[in-house]
């Protein structure tokens, strides 16, 4: 199907072909979802909310549940307001929410519909005890990561409050746009180090949650509204990931004085380090738990007994930013070259983080923010690569290159199970090694010759 | 059932004694979790799958991002729709307009791909800020001296079938444009027909074209499954127009009879019983002894070739209990006839789109009891399952996991099909497919540990 990307390429200035990124919306979504009892709410036309429940639904595989404002030519003359409104009462007459999580939308952003009074003159229609936060989402700005980040500075800023007696909350941890499955295991992480942390948004036992018969339409998980409330209490704030959870951290700063700890999302051996090291710190422990040390152990274990399979293979790996870049680190920490680096999201940050990450170690580096697959794909026809990393999108380049794709990042549409597997951690950080490995192999395997095919690898 | 008052008039249960009168064609109400989308995704979705023509879409990278290559609707040729293409608006250009910048994106393009054709859809943003679609588009048109045809489908300027209408505006300048590029009028070609309203998924529009082409019949355009620009500009060659999907290109089959002058006839090769009479009908239209005796051939070849292993999956579906949720009418009432067929009971009809004849019809066509509902919201849905003790939901996307949740079977009758369900080939694949997930083991581990109590963690 790509057989008519040229080899050549010219600068493009207006258009972008494949994306690989989507818009501030989708993020937001995702991350009203990680609060318990939260109904996401899609201030524009009706086929925003629709899409974005598709795309969540085909990468988790889990009914996802959000309203809309249900625009129509009417509301887009005269402001959104009444049906704001009227979508306020409805929706917790029929569907009874904790919180409702409004995110605009490209539409109301322009015809400028001022969410925050809407919302203030719409007081008499919250049940006591109810929130309803929000966020501005312009689908121009930025990208779904940007949605994120702004739907949790959303939290903060409606909900965070400071509350000097309170001592449920020591250090917030902000996992940033990852999955349900990291999420779980960053808070095993969190327990193990006998940290009182407060996670949110938390969308674990919410897009993974348990086969019951019955259709929960708030599911178990969630972060719940009294642990958002004391962020504002905390000592610190981790935030994982500088695009998807600095901003809120920031946020947490500048209001209540809670210090930021910026640190990458724990993904391969290093950012797995500096996580524990620095929550160790802050835990007042001097040495780690003897199974996490283990845990470890056996990550490097695995890397000395490998590393002939992967070593100075080069990679093509792309993706949200906050993915992208732990993962680059931890290639270069498998010996290996990740050649091309590009991100849909916009941002120098990227570039110089890459940049800096890769230092002189990868000659042919070449990294992009704010660019597409179309120019990834011309990049690879310029010099090939032996593998990719990335998510389901990559799957027509690697067709029609011959070249491995490994699933990595959001959206993935064509693989099962990869919500619940973690990638943070060491044992996440093995997994990705062992999808990585068996990638390569598994290509060497389907092209050996007789001769040449081997029983031991 | 405890619903919402408002909605009380789109939901209701089919009762021996008296009419159905369900509320539809509204819009939904602001605050619901609706199942609907918008005037962008009925233009997109129904024009995607015009192979060979160059789709961009003109807004904020979401609308091309959610729609790339999600139909799932098969080429024999031309890859060039499978790209997804966007001007990536920023905020510079919803300030300033995008015009600009979709000139240049239209430039970068054609230069690149070649297309046949270019589509310039609009998007809500685009509605808003008034870039001229038509101005930029005319002028491309003769820079490039190619078709380039604006798409009017702003999400919020009415629902997802006025982006059907928009659609077939945009395929009827296609086909006027091939006339205008013509020195004259062509002939009508002898026994042949366009296909409309299917959109080769799992590759079903192949296997209807391969029977019409066993009874000799010649088809020239395919709307818009497979389609190719050059035969859709064909397509007033044609003598007939069969319709499948009426609710997406219904629209444009009376245009292209009141303005072209060539007739249409609804078919459905949705079960057998529905592939049969068209077929019938089909070649009744052309009064031609051989084009008859052909079908009737075909029909005793094909019907009995999977009768028997119809049967067998048959067994495991007899007296089971089935809810439909799909988007349009057409395809609900061949589905309850496939059922009626397998004798399964259906207990539960809705749709995104119907109108009040659709609505009647299907009405009669069901048992007393049945819950019949417009638009409905994933609890209602919910609800109407559980209560009819539903074994099983034909529907979309969003609803599979619904179904999964509670304990019941699914079949995706929508864009995610992986096999054919169309024609007598299709009635096998569907038969299997719905025994497959009835009778998945998965069901029986789902009631073992709910006897046993073991899931009282929930």
């Amino acid at each position: 199907m790509l057989e008519a990307t040229p080899k050549e390429i010219i600068p493009r200035k207006a258009l972008r072909i494949n994306p690989a990124k989507t818009c501030q919306p989708i993020g937001a979504m995702y991350a009203a979802l990680g609060i318990h009892r939260c109904l996401p709410h899609s201030h524009g036309s009706q086929g925003c909310a629709s899409y974005h429940r598709m795309h969540l639904t085909r990468h988790f595989r889990d009914p996802v549940m959000a309203s809309t404002s249900s625009f129509t030519e009417g509301a887009s003359v005269f402001g959104g307001s009444s049906n704001l409104r009227q979508a306020i009462k409805n929706i917790f007459h029929i569907y009874n929410p904790d919180v409702v999580a409004i995110h605009t939308t490209c539409l109301s952003e322009t015809i400028g519909d001022d969410v925050p009074s809407i919302i203030r003159s719409a007081q008499e229609l919250i049940p006591e005890g109810k929130h309803v936060i929000h966020a501005n989402t312009p689908s121009y700005v930025g990208s779904h990561i940007t949605g994120f980040a702004n739907m949790t500075v959303g939290m903060v800023r409606c909900l965070a409050k400071k509350n000097n007696a309170d001592i449920s909350c020591r250090i917030n941890i902000i996992p940033g746009f990852v999955e349900p499955g990291d999420i779980r295991e960053i808070k095993r992480l969190v327990r193990l180090l006998e940290i009182p942390g407060n996670i949110f948004p938390d969308t674990s036992d919410v897009l993974d949650s348990p086969m019951t018969g019955r259709l929960n339409f708030y599911p178990e998980g969630g972060a719940r509204v009294e642990t958002i409330e004391a962020s504002g209490s905390a000592e610190a704030t981790v935030s994982l990931g500088s695009f998807s959870s600095l901003p809120a951290a920031l946020e947490l700063n500048v209001r209540y004085g809670v210090e930021v700890v910026s640190l990458k999302v724990p993904i391969g051996i290093e950012a797995t380090d500096r996580f524990v090291m620095r929550l160790l710190a802050l835990s007042g422990r001097k040495t780690p738990p003897v199974e996490l040390a283990k845990e470890r152990g056996r990550l490097v274990d695995l890397m000395t007994d490998t590393c002939y399979q992967y070593q100075g293979k080069r990679v093509a790996l792309f993706g949200d930013p906050d993915l992208v870049i732990p993962m680059t680190e931890f290639l270069l920490s498998l010996g290996m070259q990740p050649v091309y680096c590009l991100t849909g999201t916009p941002g120098r940050k990227f570039v110089e983080e890459i940049k800096r990450i890769c230092d002189r170690r990868v000659p042919d580096l070449r990294v992009e923010a704010g660019a597409d697959l179309f120019l990834l794909h011309q990049w690879i026809k310029n010099e090939k690569v032996d593998l990719i990393i990335g998510n389901t999108y990559g799957k027509y380049i690697s067709k029609a290159e011959g070249i491995p794709l490994v699933r990595y990042g959001f959206p993935i549409l064509d693989r099962i199970a990869y919500p619940y597997f973690p990638n943070v951690g060491y044992g996440g950080a093995m997994r990705l090694l062992e999808k990585i490995s068996t990638a390569l192999l598994d290509k060497q395997d389907a092209e050996a010759s007789d001769e040449q095919f081997e029983l031991v690898m | 059932m405890d619903i919402l008052s408002e909605r009380k008039a789109f939901v209701k249960r089919k009762r021996a004694d008296s009419g159905l009168a369900l509320d539809c064609e509204k819009a939904s109400l602001p605050g619901a979790v609706s199942q609907r989308a918008c005037v962008f995704c009925g233009a997109r979705v129904v024009l995607n799958p015009i192979t060979d023509a160059l789709h961009l879409i003109h807004g904020p990278i979401g609308c091309a991002s959610y729609t790339w290559d999600i139909r799932g609707s098969l080429s024999s040729e031309s890859e060039i729709y499978r790209h997804s293409f966007s001007t990536d608006m920023r905020e510079k250009d919803v300030i300033f307009g995008g015009e600009k910048k979709l000139e240049k994106a239209l430039e970068e393009l054609i230069n690149k791909f070649q297309p046949r054709a270019v589509f310039v859809f609009s998007t809500c943003i685009v509605g808003i800020i008034g870039d001229d679609l038509e101005a930029v588009c005319k002028a491309a048109e003769r820079k490039f001296g190619l078709p380039v045809i604006p798409v009017q489908s702003s999400g919020f300027e009415g629902t997802k079938s006025s982006g059907y209408r928009a659609a077939g505006d945009a395929i009827f300048r296609l086909i006027c444009k091939g006339q205008a590029f013509r020195s004259e009028k062509e002939e009508k070609i002898p026994f042949s027909v366009n296909m409309l309203g299917d959109f080769n998924l799992a590759a079903e529009l192949w296997i209807v074209k391969d029977y019409l082409k066993r009874i000799g019949i010649k088809v020239i355009a395919t709307m818009t499954g497979d389609g190719k620009v050059k035969d859709i500009q064909d397509a007033p060659c044609a003598r007939l127009n069969i319709l499948q999907c009426a609710g997406s290109m219904g629209y444009l089959a009376r245009r292209l009879k009141e303005e072209l002058d060539i007739p249409f006839m609804k078919i459905s090769f949705f079960g057998e019983l529905d592939t049969i009479n068209s077929l019938r009908a089909i070649a009744g239209f052309f009064e031609d002894r051989r084009i008859r005796e052909n079908t009737e051939r075909l029909i005793r070849e094909e019907s009995s070739r999977y009768s028997s292993r119809i049967e067998k999956y048959k067994k495991g579906i007899e007296g089971k209990r089935i809810a439909i949720y799909v988007g349009g009418a057409f395809k609900a009432k061949s589905l309850i006839k496939s059922f009626r067929a397998l004798d399964a009971e259906v207990v539960f009809v809705g749709t995104q789109t119907g109108n009040r004849d659709d609505y009647e019809e299907i009405s009669a066509m069901t048992n007393p009891g049945t819950i019949i509902a417009d638009d409905t919201n994933p609890v209602e849905l919910a609800k109407c399952l559980g209560e009819q003790k539903a074994d099983l939901l034909v529907g979309g996307v969003k609803e599979r996991y619904l179904a999964y949740k509670l304990g019941i079977g699914f079949c995706d009758h929508n864009h995610e099909r992986k096999y054919p369900l169309a024609g007598f080939v299709g009635d096998l694949e569907f038969t299997r497919e719905i025994y497959t997930s009835i009778q998945s083991p998965v069901w029986k581990i789902l009631k073992r540990e709910k006897d046993a109590g073991t899931l009282r963690y929930c």
